[in-house]
């Protein structure tokens, strides 16, 4: 009853092509956005914008980004940290190199660089398939994380390759506080977001759909195998050099290559399959899941273990808190891609259609 | 250009330990399809609990029988809780569920054992073959070679196993195709459980053997990584593709880093053996002994 796309009538072709055709998502995403400009800003506390929020919102675009790649592309990468990395080093120099470069044009660049490692890194997909390409990119991950560490003039021969970011300035006003930080990161992933959305239902999105459903059909109609799976590989790392940039200067402020593990690919790969491949929204729930999810431990765990101590009066031991919430993380992952495969945006699809005929059932 | 062999040598004899890994890794994907990440943190769990064991007073033998039974039980935990619901499901998701199992094995590995590095000691020294050394000037440890003749001994068994045995032809009749063998009868979760605990069995090998070699400790988990690229390189369902890729990777790793490392500054071994397998793989994208791989639309 709620959601009910019954009687919105499309009269023109503009209305046709909307982005979100149907009202309710139209005023759902709409009221998100409000939401996170205007009143996150006035009830959000400084730990909150910057341990949890802009985390999310950074770590979104990167899952966004990989979710290009593998969810809509269906190219499995495990090197996403690394485009992250050349994101990060890129922006740095550029803003360092170029004198009075605008920041916004020095983080597009950066996202530029990583979209051309990208394509290299890319190349062999042409060739191999599923789980040796991924094995592949493995490549990517050792290659530039070493050669970042190797060739100082990328840290600009700062000691151990550590590079601090410098301040944030756009015309002039500069993003010092965690708000003014928060609000950046907002409208860029917002934007990037939206173009996304509209490029997974445009001609390339449809031709990377079609490539990864399977790929020697696609061929035979006519798609161009190696222009869609490179493009896709250059949107992904662009989205993930963005997102590695705004990581350095938003985020952790100073960063060095190590920052970009492989650990760090995999909690995106999570991202990506909790969320729900091949969906933009998966990206944002699935980012949130895992950004929340060690820090909930966190603070669960040893409340927990007081509780224990105060009926019992006795507690775990400090070293086996840590490993329990190794152990928690792990289940709880099992768990959810038992309970649901698809991820938590099939959950949300689900719940749509359920509310298509709430609450009169018949 | 001894010194050419004896790097050779050396690398050839280091390339067995990551087929000791890599054959882990094949077991499961040939059986079942599942890329199973979480081989490095069964080689882990295996050394420590075999050390664990031994230190609480097991005796060598003991420590080696109860630690396989614990890596068995193990394996059909895994197949019961983590696989049996998630048959039919994409690659991918249960190639998240090992990375979940990976962090579950870490994390329980530690808290049972504790995270300190513990020593393990096999009787072998690592020290040079003397009669080797006088006569040719090579330098090859002895403990290479042990390793190298475990690692033998473990391949002959598991290819007469697969050969000869029923438990092996059912075995390598799910690998064909699995439905098929559902249909002619064959108990498809109970070929997994003796899989996953073959693979236990595996790693339990060669966590004694990195163990023994770089001491028992966290760093074991990164094994895997090592094994990766000697996956690829050998194709996923080979056995035989497991050794010789391990080889390959060995040899061609430890040349480059003498006589290639230098040039570049040094620390190349993190990534050279992935570059080696991808040049292979550009000519055979499924590996040297993979199963070739046709598209049909």
């Amino acid at each position: 009853m709620l959601y009910r796309e019954a009687g919105q009538f499309k009269t023109a072709y503009a209305t046709d092509q909307q982005i979100f055709p149907i009202r309710q998502d139209r005023v759902a995403v709409i009221a998100v956005v409000a939401f996170a400009f205007l009143v996150v800003p006035v009830i959000g506390n400084q730990y909150w914008l910057s341990a949890i929020l802009i985390p999310f919102l950074i770590f979104s675009l990167a899952a966004l980004g990989l979710n290009i790649l593998t969810g809509y592309a269906g190219q499995l990468s495990l090197g996403t940290a690394a485009f992250m990395a050349v994101g990060a080093f890129a922006a740095y120099n550029f803003v360092l190199r170029v004198p009075g470069i605008p920041l916004l044009v020095a983080f597009a660049l950066a996202g530029g660089c990583a979209a051309l490692v990208g394509i290299v890194f890319g190349l062999p997909s042409l060739r191999i398939k599923g789980f040796y390409l991924a094995v592949a990119t493995l490549a990517a991950q050792f290659f530039i994380v070493w050669a970042l560490v190797r060739f100082p003039w990328f840290s600009n021969y700062s000691s151990s390759g550590v590079i601090t970011a410098q301040q944030m300035k756009i015309f002039g006003v500069a993003f010092d506080t965690p708000l003014e930080k928060y609000l950046l990161v907002l409208s860029i992933v917002s934007l990037m977001a939206l173009a996304a959305k509209n490029m997974v239902r445009s001609e390339v999105g449809r031709a990377w759909m079609a490539v990864r459903d399977m790929d020697v059909a696609a061929e035979v109609i006519g798609i161009r195998i190696m222009y869609t799976k490179l493009t896709a590989f250059a949107v992904s790392s662009f989205y993930c050099g963005v997102a590695g940039a705004l990581f350095a200067y938003a985020y952790l402020g100073t960063v060095e290559p190590e920052a970009f593990t492989l650990d760090l690919s995999f909690r995106i790969l999570f991202m990506v399959i909790i969320g729900g491949m091949g969906s933009v929204l998966g990206s944002f729930l699935g980012a949130g899941f895992i950004v929340m999810l060690p820090i909930v431990l966190n603070i669960s765990i040893p409340a927990l273990n007081r509780l224990l101590y105060a009926l019992v009066q006795w507690s775990l031991p400090a070293s086996i808190t840590s490993n329990l919430e190794l152990m928690v993380f792990g289940g709880l992952i099992i768990f959810f891609l038992i309970v649901e495969p698809h991820g938590l945006a099939r959950l949300w699809q689900i719940g749509k259609e359920k509310l298509r005929l709430w609450p009169f059932p018949h | 250009m001894s010194f050419f062999f004896e790097v050779l040598i050396g690398g050839l004899l280091s390339g067995v330990m990551y087929s000791l890994v890599a054959l882990g890794f094949v077991l499961i994907y040939k059986a079942s399809g599942v890329f199973n990440f979480a081989q490095g943190a069964m080689v882990f769990f295996a050394a420590m609990t075999f050390v664990g064991l031994n230190e609480a007073g097991l005796g060598f033998w003991l420590a080696f029988v109860v630690t396989t039974g614990v890596m068995v039980v193990g394996a059909l935990l895994t197949e019961r809780i983590v696989l049996r619901p998630l048959v039919n499901q994409p690659q991918i998701t249960l190639f998240m569920a090992t990375i979940g199992l990976t962090f579950f094995l870490e994390g329980l590995t530690q808290m049972i054992w504790g995270s300190t590095p513990l020593g393990l000691e096999l009787g072998i020294q690592d020290q040079p073959l003397d009669w080797l050394m006088d006569k040719t000037g090579i330098n090859v440890s002895q403990f290479d070679l042990f390793a190298a003749a475990v690692a033998g001994i473990l391949v002959a068994v598991l290819a007469v196993f697969f050969q000869k045995t029923r438990i092996g032809r059912a075995l390598r009749a799910v690998a064909d195709d699995h439905q098929a063998a559902l249909s002619i009868g064959i108990p498809l979760q109970q070929i997994w459980g003796i899989v996953w605990a073959t693979a236990g069995f595996v790693a339990l090998v060669s966590g004694l053997m990195w163990g023994a070699r770089n001491g028992v400790q966290f760093a074991l988990t990164f094994t895997a990584l090592k094994a990766l690229p000697v996956l690829i390189l050998g194709g996923f369902e080979s056995v035989p593709g497991a050794i010789v890729g391990g080889l390959i990777v060995g040899a061609s790793e430890k040349l480059a880093e003498v006589y290639v490392g230098p040039m570049v500054g040094g620390g190349i071994e993190s990534w050279v053996a992935y570059v080696i397998a991808l040049l292979f793989l550009l000519v055979r994208p499924e590996g040297l002994f993979g199963e070739k791989h046709i598209d049909r639309v």
